[in-house]
Order: C-alpha cells, then structure tokens, then sequence
C-alpha cells in the first residue's frame, strides 16, 4: 500500500465534499471580514485609548482578531473531515480499501492539514494587509520585526487547530459531539478561563491560548512565561497528544 | 479462498460469533445463512479486518486481511451499501476507493457502466433510491476485479428486475472462477442462487454442505398417497410395517416413505391410486428447522450442540505453511 495512492484518494475524498468548500471560506471570509471590522473601530477609537494602551497598542494583532471567530469554522472543518467518515459510516468502506489505519488516518490528516495551511497562510496575509490599510496611520509594516512571524504564525495557527479538531474528532467518532465540546470550550471557556484571574495560569496553557501568541507583536505587560514560539510549541504538543489519542484508538477499535 | 479457522468475537460476555471454522470455495456461490444476529455481519465484518476476533484467523488467499497489498484488487465486499458519503457523486465515491488500491480511473467508468449508473454517475449518493445504492455499493465491489467477492444482503432494497440482474451476476462470477460469498435471510433466493451453504445461528456453525445435502438432511421428505380406497390403503400399508399419518385434506403420508414400494404394494392388492408423490420441505422449512435448533440450543446450555454432518464433507482447509500469528498481533506492528 503506496501512502502516495492514499493520499492521493483522500485529496479526492476533501475536494469532493461541499464542506470543505463552505468551511474553509467561512474562516477566510470572517477573519477578514472582523479583522477589517476591528481595525476600522481601533482606528477611530485612538484617541480615547489610554497611555498604557497606546503603548502596548499591536496593530498586527489587531487585524487578527477576528480569528477567534474564524477559527471556529477550522474547527468545523477538521471535524467533518475525519467525523463524516463516522456520520456516513464512509468509515468500513475507508478501511476495508486501506487497512492500514495509521497511513489511512495521517494520509487524511496530512492531506487536511496542508489543505488548511494554504487557506489559513492566504487569510493570514489578507487579514495582515487590510487590516493595516484599516488602522491608517497606526499600522505596522510587515518589515518591522516579528511581524512576519506574526503573520505567517496566523496561518500555522489556523492549521493547527483545525489538526486538533481531527485529532479530537478521531477520538471521540461523532461530528455531533465533538463540535458539542470543542466549539464551546474555545469560544467561551477557554477565553473565561484566560480571563479570570483566579484560572489565568492554567488557561494560558490552553492550546488556543498559547498558540494565538504567535499572533502578537509588541509583547504583552503580563507575566507569560513563554514566547510566541514557546506558545505554539505548546499548541503542538496539545495537537500532537489529541493525534496520537485518535491514533490509538482507531487502531485498538472496531470500525 | 476464503478460509476461517476458530474465529471467535466476543463482547463482553455475549458470544457473537463462537469458534467458526469453514472454507469459502472459488468457482460456485457460497450462500452464509443465518437469522438476525446470528453473527453474519460479524463474521463478515472480520474477514475484511474491520473487527478484531477475540480468536481464531481468517485468511484471505492465505494472507491476513492487513497484509494484503492493495487489498480491493483481492477481494471486493458490499457490506453495507449506505457506507458512503452523500455528498459525494458515485464517480468519486468510486474514484477515491480507486486511488487508494492504484486502480486506473477507466476502471470507474467500467464499474459504473456494469452497474447501470453511468447516466447518474455525476450526481451525490443521497439522491439515490435504496436499489441505487445497492449498485453503488457491488460497483464499489467490483472495482478491483477481484478473485473474491463478498455481499452482506445484496438483494435488499431492490425491485425484481434488480434482484434477477443480482442473481445472474454472482452466478456469471463464479462460473469465471471467482470465490462469490453472499449472506442472506432470504432462503427462496438462495435456493436460486447458492451452490454450496454454511448457516449459522447464535454465532456457532450449524451447516456446511452443499445446497441439495442441506435440504435432504435438514428437511422432512415423505410420500403423498390419495386414494378412493383409503381405508383399505391404509390397512395394507399398517400391515407391511408402514407408518401412515392422515391428514386432514384425506390424503395420506408416509414419511421418508418410497413411493416405488408404495405404489408396488397398491398394485398388488389392486388398490387405485390418484396421487403418488414424494414431497421435500422447502429450503424455508429445512431453515426454520435448523436454527429452531440452535435456539433450543440455546436454552439449555448444557446439551451439546446441534450436530448435523456436512455430506460431502467439504475438503479440509489446506493447512497453513506457517504457524499462524495471533490475529491483530500485526496491527501494532502496521
């Protein structure tokens, strides 16, 4: 069994779907689309913001913010792309046809995944560029330091957790439920945890929480004790643990 | 050559399928019969390595399922033929399965055309009717060319003209040689299909024999007699030792009776008959008969399990050249 004949099966499979279509452009077109939104409200807010803010102001991570909302259609994405295998009972057939279930599960994942890389590294740059023609004079450029690494981190952060979300929706089987658990927890209790100072220490190694890092330029008052790469490092050890879950149990399992 | 020996799963404590040993032959149909849960599905579930047994092998052309290099281009099964996405067109369904085995695309179109789905090859598998689907599915089964073939109720779902086009093209497969495994509930079909039947009930092994041996066995065979003279028939019957029952029609019959020797006896005493007929249960009836047993079986679990001899008794499996791996001691290694 050639992983190359895999893989070129499962791109088949991903393109050959209309949800792959509608998810992918629904984390394109809001992370744009609020990242605009964002910028334009922070732009004519300027002159209200206070010293402290002005002086920790992030014009790059700014224009990123509307993919706390687009990440959620990742999240969809990675979902339905290992779940719908288990919705449609697609599954047996997949597996009768490839019964190596490593190179059937990575060959899909890894196929998934570069699909969401490309997607998430275009939307991070048009996210980066309208953005900052929205913050006017208080833009960054994508020369100045750590801008780049921002930009480019944007897209591997999408990629990520969209991987998270195959991980996870291999583990758990049902498109149903993993969205029941993920997109609650990364759009609310994540960001409560982050937020309450009493759970702020924990929820900073959340995997949302650590890999949006990469996101930030102008380093942040706080006392994080990691940096943008320390952050998405940790964000690959929660997608790397969540994998070697789905792994396990596809094997261990009966289809 | 499908080839299963000992195989047994078990959930929990429930047995599904108990110690099963039997060969599916190339050349003819081998029909897998059995009432609901009998354990058909998990048997055949199995044989493709989607379930693991709790022991016991299966070997597909003396390799293990998880070993088989492109293993649709070996054996082709229809499990379950609404196993697929519905968003996705029968071309890619097919595509995908395609690819993956490193089956040129001309080879879709193919299937497609064999099937009959060629006008709707483009269109999503949800739109599809039931009997649609069902061709889907043994498109999806033939792709590889397979030597081997296995359908889990292929004829559910559709409508007379689908179930004849079934019938013909499992047999046309094994007239070319290939080993074609079907399961089924229904025991008409089978009767016009199966060569050869293994049946099972409560996941253990009840039949293995051909099609004509299964009926004689399991089957009551007897003579209809009808006679204007009946009771003078049934005097000279008693009387050279023949155990007669009436019916209620007013015909006359003798079990496992010979109809030769009957009609001698008639004549010798001059008796006119108007009816003088061997009579054979209905693969229906041998059916309901054997797995009536398996749930008598059932309940008392302390009696020994149905015995009915194979006639011919169908050749031993070719002993494997190797001892056996443990099933699914490969899985880790994979």
């Amino acid at each position: 069994m050639a992983a190359t004949q895999v893989l070129k099966s499962e791109w088949t499979k991903i393109r050959s779907v209309s949800s792959t279509v509608w998810t992918l452009s629904l984390a394109a077109v809001v992370t744009i689309a609020l990242g605009i939104l964002i910028s334009l409200l922070s732009n004519n807010q300027w002159d209200k913001l206070s010293a402290r803010d002005r002086l920790t102001f992030d014009p790059t991570r700014i224009s990123f913010a509307g993919m706390g909302l687009g990440q959620l259609a990742m999240i969809v994405f990675g979902v339905l792309v290992v779940g719908n295998e288990y919705s449609t009972g697609m599954i047996r057939t997949s597996l009768a046809a490839v019964p190596q279930r490593g190179t059937f599960l990575f060959s899909k994942i890894a196929v998934a995944a570069g699909l969401a890389l490309v997607v998430g590294l275009i939307t991070s740059f048009i996210t980066f560029f309208v953005g900052q023609a929205a913050l006017g004079t208080h833009r960054a450029s994508i020369s100045d330091p750590g801008v780049l690494r921002a930009v480019i981190g944007g897209g591997l952060y999408m990629t990520l957790i969209a991987v998270f979300s195959m991980g996870v929706a291999a583990m758990l089987r049902s498109p149903m439920l993993s969205l029941g658990i993920l997109m609650p927890f990364f759009f609310l209790i994540s960001n409560i945890l982050g937020a309450v100072s009493a759970t702020k220490k924990v929820g900073r190694y959340l995997p949302d929480q650590a890999g949006s890092r990469i996101l930030q330029v102008v380093t942040p008052l706080d006392d994080t004790p990691y940096g943008p790469w320390g952050g998405l490092g940790i964000m690959v050890l929660w997608v790397a643990a969540a994998l070697i879950g789905g792994y396990a149990l596809l094997k261990k399992r009966d289809a | 050559m499908i080839e299963l020996e000992g195989l047994t799963k078990r959930y929990g404590e429930k047995v599904a399928v108990n110690n099963l040993t039997f060969s599916v032959r190339p050349g003819i149909v081998t029909g897998f019969l059995g009432p609901n849960g009998a354990g058909k599905s998990t048997t055949m579930r199995m044989m493709l390595g989607l379930d693991r047994p709790t022991a016991g092998d299966v070997r597909i052309d003396g390799q293990h399922y998880d070993h088989l290099k492109d293993p649709l281009k070996y054996i082709g099964a229809l499990l379950d033929a609404q196993a697929m996405h519905g968003g996705r067109s029968a071309f890619n369904h097919l595509l995908c399965l395609a690819q993956s085995n490193g089956i040129p695309r001309a080879r879709v179109h193919e299937v497609l055309d064999t099937v009959g789905l060629t006008t709707v090859a483009r269109k999503k598998a949800k739109g599809f009717s039931l009997g649609m689907g069902q061709r889907l599915g043994i498109a999806g089964a033939l792709l590889g060319d397979p030597r081997i073939l296995m359908f889990d109720e292929p004829v559910n779902g559709l409508d007379p003209e689908g179930i004849h086009w079934i019938r013909n093209l499992m047999k046309s497969l094994a007239v070319q040689g290939r080993t074609v495994f079907v399961s089924s509930h229904l025991m008409s079909e089978m009767a016009l299909t199966a060569d050869h039947l293994v049946v099972i009930g409560q996941g253990r092994l009840l039949a293995d024999t051909s099609m004509a041996d299964f009926i004689q066995q399991n089957s009551r065979s007897y003579v209809r007699i009808r006679s204007p003279q009946r009771e003078r028939l049934l005097d000279v019957l008693q009387g050279s030792g023949i155990t007669v029952v009436r019916t209620g029609s007013g015909a006359l019959e003798v079990d496992d009776g010979k109809p030769e020797h009957i009609g001698e006896l008639a004549a010798q005493h001059q008796i006119v008959l108007h009816e003088l007929s061997p009579q054979q249960a209905s693969l229906e009836e041998a059916f309901m008969q054997l797995t009536a047993e398996s749930v008598e079986y059932h309940a008392h679990t302390d009696a020994p399990g149905p015995q009915i001899s194979s006639t011919p008794p169908s050749p031993p499996s070719p002993p494997s050249p190797s001892p056996a791996p443990q099933w699914g001691g490969d899985w880790k290694k994979a």
